[in-house]
């Protein structure tokens, strides 16, 4: 009611200063600071991660200002906490956008945090930045995808693994949730197309924070005994990869016996812990803190410097706020407003450069291109890139391997305007299996 | 040092004959350290695919020198220097010439960059090193050596380990070698009948928990009858044998969850069980027990390395003091107000862990803090059929000895008498002299010790972070509730009962199911006897 009160008066006293024309501050709607959300966890389980992220969005506004802003206005970041609590992640978007009149929301780490805000960015046309590599199987116009879709990171992964290291037979484990079980999926799809018997491919999944591994360690070393070449895909969240790889250090399995490669484990993860021990296991990104290019050594220094800290490494989530961030500003400055219809239009097409010396491209999906890196874990906490893309990799909405899912297309620019057009029937809606 | 073997001499003489290509003078295989060192300097501007190419041509030298450089690319200790392109081996902050191994004093501020080596260039260089190895002075790098031929059999190895089997005396070093050779033999097409049923019980002998697998492969369509029956009747007994060391395994794997759960729980056996008090900052205290290791750790890191060894045995007392004392402070400010009064008890708790878990996010960071195992727990070893991982083992051990400890404590010690005096009946043993207050305070004190203690063991397994203690406290209260409350061996029967059903549930039921599993249990059981497995009998239950 406050708030409601002081945005009259507000918009009276901008009224009356456009009727009189006379040089009161300017303070109509289109003016003073422009506002940047920032949902993220700050407490609870998964402050781990997504700390960090709040603290690079608030560099990258920093840098903004110093640079003058955006259509010569400062911006101004609004941080919420949503402590881990997932309703509580929809209030917190519904005050960001109503209460505080945010222009653009960066947020959300797992896939239940975005699925939880996506009603209240729609019913209120927001725009939503989600950093995070996620499961894909969406596409909403609201919300703009910069972190990786299965295509951009696990298929990639598994081609690896099946040329280089010769795998022919897979564990796929995972943490219990829909990032794991989407991502096996069509995993599993992708591996019986190329010939893998089904005999040869072990699924497992855990409980969120599963500690004791013993029992599905020793199950992966008796399944890779069985005299080919076997590897394991976690898509193992968070907290529970630590005493993952401790036991399999400690039951001596190692990378060049059985390599995992990770979706989840990225250099803020290993910095958890020593591993010296798990020298040669691999993560696939679109970005190492490692890659040297003048772009990742600029980020790394600003970014040093702002936390105060050498010791304070990067991410891939980290990049993907930082392209959201460009891409968001290159489109302001092109459509010269913060509206979020007037960006929505813009952005589809533009492209900014990425740390890792490749442009991104915000593609009409709500997705962007990507390189995709393989990188083996090394000593001292950085991944060394075994293995890159030769061209980038557009990010694909709906996976093309399971088979409810390979006819949709989502294409938000006109004449399609659907995030899951069914190609087949030429209609948007889907097939069945789409719940949005 | 080395014994060249002939075979070497005579392929690295007909390399160098190659190499004279364009190594414009040909030198003899004692004498091609140029080579080498033309071949290591190209090292850095390699890409992976090159490099695979130097350390074939390097191994193919026959010159034993090119080992320590081999093994250095291998663990990663080779760097060059940007400025330069000296490429040197540096192990312990020490730089050592790649060749001739001396030592090279650091000239000024040296820019050094490892070069690096990914899975499958190890496995080449692991290859590699056990061909030349075959012959070594130490008996455990001879082992290693056999074992690596073993790992990745080749034909050409079988002279190799003949020449080696008969000049070796060692019995460990025998066994490998006679594996490795067994193995290539029944993976060679070209090997007679006769052979090939030689080497069958040698591997079911020798190869542990390969064997099987090994066995298998060597069975193809065109296996000879004989060949077959052997092998299958070899493979047959040791399926046997693995079905009963894998509930073997089971069992040690439910007895260290089970351990687990002992630590976590017995902390709150006493705050919970004895003085009833639902101690939801429980985890908390474990939480803050692994973080003492950290600091504790730390400090060492950064004050006296060699003592690292020891962190752990300095963190207990460390860790108990600083919990005892927290639980304390606790037990006076807060829970003393609150005796009778579970529901708010338990309220003022809840909240008093979040608070905690904040404070230390905010102290400590979000993220996991590293705490390292010392040597002596880091690794496994083979008991029989069962790999026993250095950690758990120990974690096993400490469970018991904490176990003791506080029956001594409980049992034996006035403290432990007062205790349990007031525990049942709080008015007569004040009437008797003794300090309540005081005492709730110790007892509260000691379950809170005893969490930081569970939580320096806790910080070898499992991650060191705010959230540490959350993923306990529901478990550490189902072990109590189902143990029987107030009865401490009623919390060690029922951690080990939970610890080995989980276990002996997991692989058919999955993790997820398992647990839920093992839940459903616990409440039905809870039905039939609401006062758990060792439920008190006499006046103390109605108090």
């Amino acid at each position: 009611m406050k708030n409601f009160g002081a945005k009259s008066a507000l918009v009276a006293a901008a009224m009356a200063g456009s009727m009189t024309a006379t040089a009161l501050p300017a303070i109509a709607q289109d003016e003073g600071p422009i506002k940047v959300g920032i949902l993220h966890s700050l407490s609870g389980t998964m402050a781990i991660s997504e700390t960090t992220l709040k603290d690079v969005m608030l560099m990258l506004v920093e840098q903004q200002n110093e640079e003058g802003g955006l259509l010569g206005r400062e911006l101004e970041p609004v941080v919420v906490d949503i402590a881990s609590d997932w309703p509580l992640a929809a209030e917190k978007a519904r005050e960001l956008l109503t209460v505080e009149d945010v222009d653009v929301v960066f947020g959300c780490w797992t896939s239940v945090c975005r699925k939880s805000v996506l009603p209240v960015f729609e019913e209120l046309n927001g725009l939503l930045f989600y950093p995070v590599q996620y499961e894909g199987e969406e596409s909403q116009r609201n919300v703009f995808y910069t972190g990786a879709s299965p295509n951009q990171q696990a298929i990639p992964a598994v081609d690896y693994l099946m040329e280089e290291e010769g795998v022919e037979r897979w564990v796929l484990a995972g943490t219990d949730y829909v990032y794991p079980q989407t991502t096996n999926k069509i995993l599993e799809q992708y591996l019986m197309d190329n010939g893998v018997a089904s005999e040869d491919i072990m699924i497992n999944y855990t409980p969120f924070g599963h500690s004791d591994w013993q029992t599905i360690v020793s199950d992966i070393e008796a399944f890779g005994s069985a005299g080919k070449k076997t590897a394991v895909v976690s898509t193992i969240n968070g907290d529970a990869n630590v005493p993952f790889y401790r036991e399999l250090a400690n039951q001596g399995i190692e990378a060049s016996d059985i390599p995992v490669v990770a979706f989840s484990v990225g250099e803020e993860e290993l910095s958890g812990f020593d591993t010296e021990p798990l020298v040669g296991h691999l993560a696939a990104w679109n970005y190492f803190m490692s890659v040297d290019t003048p772009e990742n050594e600029e980020f790394i220094a600003a970014w040093h410097e702002f936390i105060g800290s050498d010791d304070r490494v990067t991410n891939d989530p980290m990049e993907a706020h930082y392209i959201g961030f460009n891409l968001w500003a290159a489109a302001v400055e092109e459509a010269g407003t913060t509206d979020p219809d007037a960006i929505i239009e813009t952005i589809v097409g533009l492209e900014v450069p990425n740390l890792t010396g490749g442009m991104a491209e915000m593609l009409p999906n709500h997705h962007i291109t990507k390189p995709v890196l393989i990188g083996e874990i090394q000593d001292d906490g950085q991944f060394f890139v075994v293995s890159e893309t030769d061209d980038l990799v557009p990010g694909d909405a709906w996976s093309d391997y399971l088979p409810e899912s390979a006819m949709l297309d989502a294409d938000w620019t006109e004449p399609v305007m659907c995030g899951n057009y069914n190609t087949e029937t030429e209609t948007c809606g889907g097939s069945s299996a789409s719940a949005e | 040092m080395f014994r060249a073997p002939f075979a070497f001499r005579l392929l690295a003489a007909a390399l160098c004959l190659l190499a004279g290509v364009f190594a414009p003078i040909a030198v003899s295989a004692q004498d091609n350290t140029s080579q080498i060192r033309e071949l290591i300097a190209a090292m850095p501007d390699a890409s992976l695919r090159e490099l695979e190419e130097i350390v074939s041509s390097l191994a193919a030298t026959g010159n034993t020198d090119v080992v320590p450089v081999l093994e250095a690319l291998g663990e990663g200790d080779l760097y060059f220097n940007e400025e330069t392109g000296d490429v040197v081996i540096v192990t312990r902050n020490r730089m050592y010439d790649p060749v001739t191994e001396e030592e090279i004093a650091p000239v000024g501020e040296t820019d050094l960059s490892r070069i690096r080596v990914n899975n499958g260039l190890r496995r080449d260089i692991d290859a590699t090193i056990g061909g030349m190895t075959l012959m070594a002075d130490d008996p455990q790098t001879r082992i290693s050596a056999a074992r690596t031929m073993g790992a990745s059999p080749d034909e050409e190895n079988i002279p190799l380990l003949d020449e080696a089997l008969a000049a070796e005396t060692d019995p460990a070093v025998r066994t490998a070698m006679e594996n490795a050779r067994a193995v290539t033999i029944l993976g060679m097409p070209d090997a007679t009948l006769e052979q090939k049923r030689q080497a069958v019980p040698i591997v079911s002998r020798t190869s542990g928990g390969a064997a099987i697998v090994t066995l298998r492969s060597a069975l193809n369509e065109d296996t000879p009858e004989e060949l077959r029956a052997d092998i299958e009747s070899a493979i047959a007994g040791l399926e046997q044998e693995r079905a009963f060391w894998q509930a073997a395994q089971n069992v040690w794997f439910g007895l260290s969850l089970g351990s687990v759960l002992l630590l976590a729980a017995i902390g709150l056996a006493i705050t919970f069980g004895v003085m009833g008090v639902i101690n939801m900052a429980h985890g908390e205290m474990v939480m803050l027990g692994a973080y003492t290791t950290y600091v504790v750790q730390e400090t060492i890191r950064q004050n006296s390395p060699e003592l690292f060894d020891y962190s752990l045995a300095i963190a207990l007392p460390l860790a108990f003091l600083v919990t005892a004392l927290i639980g304390v402070a606790i037990e006076r400010g807060i829970i003393r107000w609150l005796y009778g009064r579970a529901l708010e008890t338990l309220l003022a708790t809840w909240g008093l862990s979040l608070i905690l878990q904040q404070t230390v996010r905010s102290i400590f960071g979000p993220t996991n803090r590293q705490v390292g195992n010392p040597s002596w727990m880091s690794g496994s070893f083979d008991f029989y059929g069962l790999s026993i991982t250095y950690s758990r083992m120990w974690i096993v051990v400490f469970a018991i000895v904490v176990f003791a400890a506080l029956l001594v404590v409980l049992n034996r010690t006035s403290l432990g008498l007062q205790m349990r005096a007031v525990t049942q009946n709080r008015r007569m043993a004040s009437a008797m002299g003794i300090r309540t207050p005081f005492v709730d305070a110790m007892t509260f004190g000691l379950g809170s010790g005893i969490a930081g203690l569970a939580g320096v063991a806790l910080s070898q397994i499992d991650n060191v972070s705010p959230n540490l203690g959350q993923g306990y406290i529901i478990d550490s209260f189902m072990v109590v509730v189902f143990g029987g409350v107030g009865n401490l061996w009623g919390t060690l029967v029922g951690a080990l009962t939970l610890g080995i059903a989980n276990k002996f549930l997991e692989p058919y039921a999955g993790a997820v199911l398992g647990k839920i599993l093992i839940l459903v249990f616990i409440i039905l059981f809870i039905q039939r006897r609401p006062r758990g497995l060792f439920a008190l009998k006499g006046r103390a239950v109605d108090a």
